[in-house]
């Protein structure tokens, strides 16, 4: 889950970590207060949750209240990425003297926590990696939660040159290896991390996703959650312990297991067809699964048929055919269903469905070519 | 032979009274896979399905001899229960359980330092060495021995893989889902070294998807250590990018997580790559004169 700038500015704010002053405003007269206090000039940052926003002019610098009120104006009119502007973060400008990246994330190849730091901040650092690899450093935690100084230290001074700066920046990823771990962070970010004129090292910048896996044990979490951003019917999937995202094809595809489903779709593609959607209805079965799975997939009005492509392992044959045999009774389907069920429970699945007249299939080409030629006539 | 599991294998299933525990406790009974053990806390001296139900690994491992744990507990139990099995010694943990944060496996794996445990998943389907032991939640009637090892990041999709392969009869060493989450306990490339290490695997298939490095890692060990065909299918050409599809680890966060980008370094490294599972018998038949 991502959350917006502001909202992980606040998050760095309490752990103690020194950030950039300012505040977020959705209308002119906020910004306005917030600029008049900190004084001008600020910068306007357009908050969006997706990557780019100072290139699509999301960000901008102003002098005065005049140009703020203007330039606050045009940003809230902005679509970034296909995302509207609804909040804009008003902070004073820093006389910035360096910038540097830092940032603590899971290395999933070294099944280990790995703190980063560049002393090339500001860019991407995907690009820092490309272009000047040898500029990236890496301390890691080693299964441990908290630094260990002496090892430490290598890292620390090989990006930051004088020892007070050595000695803040050590305390600052500290408070962000609290966060990470407190909050069970996939990321915890501050890019750019800035020496300002004065000489203090400020987040001029922060980003922070959270491990969706773990919401379950950070309830308060879930109110930092950007509707915006969230497909309804993905929501409504994820409610319904269904895995969906929707596609721009014709062909509905209800499966169970992740890779079933993706290499569901992929094959329907290689039949000359297009999927609609991914849909995995997951482990433990039960018939009800099978009713929401068609309720979400019915919604999209350009399908022109439907596969469901069971493989039954945990999942059991014979549920998912009582699911589609509950479904039939209690919802119109306006298109053909192509049904194919294999593996845990089914002969019991098959028996049940030609009782009932639904014909099944018994390879997974076979039901794809039928519901890709569904899709077509 | 067989890697992983065989005949010896003494199974203890943590969660076994629960619906998925008991169920799939009940049908790797009846497949012949020897399950000597359940624990749940709190339901020690009952017994589920002929099988003695203890409170505590150590106290089943202790009164049963069980050397292999297999976990289905819900997802905010599942870590303890990989640090219970740690620190009771057994030799191998199965985790089927999804949903596990990403810290918690940080912290298994921790645990796991110093250990000669194996660890398989989270997030996986199980291990099956056919005809002699099935440990997890595949259908076992759908696989048959034979000479072809099968690795997989997916569940269902390897089920396909082997019902296509047993249809056509050609069975399988053993049978290895590896699982789908980014920290698992064990890689291709450790099960690339087992079937290349046993004698009777003579082809291998390995089953990939988008996300992650795991497929590129494995090509490097394809090219400078496996001698035996490998055959591969990676799921997700469709897949649109930065979506989550399913599996924790299955997203395209960059040019190198794509089926494309995989498919190619697999290409290189000797793999042949296909397009529609059903095409994996007629390879192997051509490649091993099967």
């Amino acid at each position: 889950m991502k959350i917006h700038e502001y909202q992980a500015i606040e998050i760095f704010k309490k752990a103690g970590i020194p950030v950039a002053s300012g505040k977020v405003a959705s209308e002119a007269e906020e910004a306005v207060a917030i600029a008049e206090e900190s004084g001008y000039p600020v910068v306007l940052k357009s908050q969006v949750l997706v990557g780019g926003r100072g290139k699509a002019g999301g960000i901008k610098v102003v002098q005065d209240k005049e140009t703020l009120i203007s330039t606050f104006a045009q940003l809230r009119e902005l679509k970034i990425g296909g995302y509207p502007v609804e909040k804009v973060a008003v902070v004073r400008a820093i006389d910035i003297k360096k910038e540097f990246y830092i940032g603590i994330t899971v290395d999933p190849g070294k099944n280990d926590v790995v703190l980063i730091a560049s002393a090339e901040g500001g860019v991407e650092i995907e690009e820092v990696a490309k272009t000047n690899p040898d500029a990236i450093k890496k301390y890691y935690l080693q299964g441990e939660r908290t630094l260990d100084l002496d090892r430490f230290q290598g890292f620390i001074t090989s990006i930051f040159d004088d020892k007070t700066h050595q000695d803040i920046a050590t305390d600052i990823f500290q408070k962000l290896v609290q966060v990470f771990f407190d909050n069970d962070c996939s990321i915890a970010e501050i890019n750019p991390l800035v020496i300002d004129g004065e000489g203090n090292l400020l987040a001029a910048d922060a980003k922070i996703n959270f491990d969706e896996n773990a919401l379950e044990r950070h309830a308060e979490l879930n109110d930092l959650r950007d509707m915006t951003y969230e497909d309804a019917d993905e929501l409504e999937a994820k409610e319904k312990n269904l895995s969906f995202v929707k596609l721009e094809g014709n062909v509905g595809c209800i499966v169970n297991g992740a890779g079933l489903a993706m290499a569901t779709m992929d094959i329907v593609k290689l039949a000359g067809g297009n999927p609609a959607n991914f849909l995995d209805v997951g482990g433990s079965s039960n018939p009800e699964k099978v009713l929401n799975a068609l309720n979400i997939i019915l919604r999209n009005k350009d399908i022109k048929a439907i596969l469901i492509n069971i493989f039954g392992g945990i999942t059991r044959c014979d549920d998912i055919a009582k699911g589609i045999l509950q479904a039939r009774d209690q919802i119109d389907l306006p298109v053909p269903l192509v049904v194919r069920l294999t593996g845990t429970n089914e002969t019991e699945a098959k028996e049940l469905l030609s009782q009932n007249g639904v014909e099944t299939y018994a390879t997974m080409r076979e039901a794809v070519e039928k519901v890709v030629s569904l899709s077509q006539a | 032979m067989s890697v992983l599991v065989n005949e010896n294998t003494k199974v203890l299933v943590q969660g076994i009274t629960g619906r998925d525990g008991s169920f799939h406790a009940e049908q790797m009974k009846a497949y012949g896979t020897n399950v000597v053990a359940g624990v749940t806390p709190g339901k020690g001296g009952q017994e589920v399905h002929g099988i003695p139900v203890f409170d505590t690994v150590a106290e089943a491992r202790e009164k049963t001899g069980a050397n292999l744990a297999i976990i289905y507990v819900p997802a905010k139990f599942a870590k303890a229960a990989m640090i219970e099995d740690i620190e009771a010694g057994m030799e191998l943990i199965i985790c089927i359980t999804e949903g596990l944060p990403v810290l918690d496996m940080v912290e298994v794996r921790k645990k796991m330092e110093g250990t000669n445990i194996r660890l398989i998943g989270p997030n996986c389907p199980g291990v099956i060495s056919p005809g002699k032991c099935k440990v997890g939640i595949m259908p076992g009637h759908i696989h048959k021995p034979g000479p072809i090892g099968v690795v997989s990041r997916s569940g269902t999709l390897t089920y396909e893989v082997v019902y296509n392969l047993t249809m056509a009869d050609i069975g399988q060493t053993s049978c290895v889902g590896i699982g789908g989450d980014p920290i698992i306990g064990t890689r291709f490339i450790d099960v690339l070294e087992m079937f290349q290490n046993d004698p009777e695997t003579k082809g291998i298939v390995m089953v990939g998807e988008i996300g992650g490095e795991d497929e590129q890692i494995a090509a490097k060990y394809i090219k400078e250590h496996v001698t035996k065909p490998v055959v591969s299918f990676i799921a997700g050409r469709t897949a649109p990018k930065g979506k989550r599809m399913g599996h924790a680890g299955a997203i395209i966060s960059s040019g190198d997580g794509t089926a494309e980008a995989k498919r190619a370094i697999l290409e290189d490294a000797g793999a042949t790559v296909v397009d529609f599972p059903d095409e994996i018998p007629a390879l192997f038949k051509e490649k091993l004169g099967l």
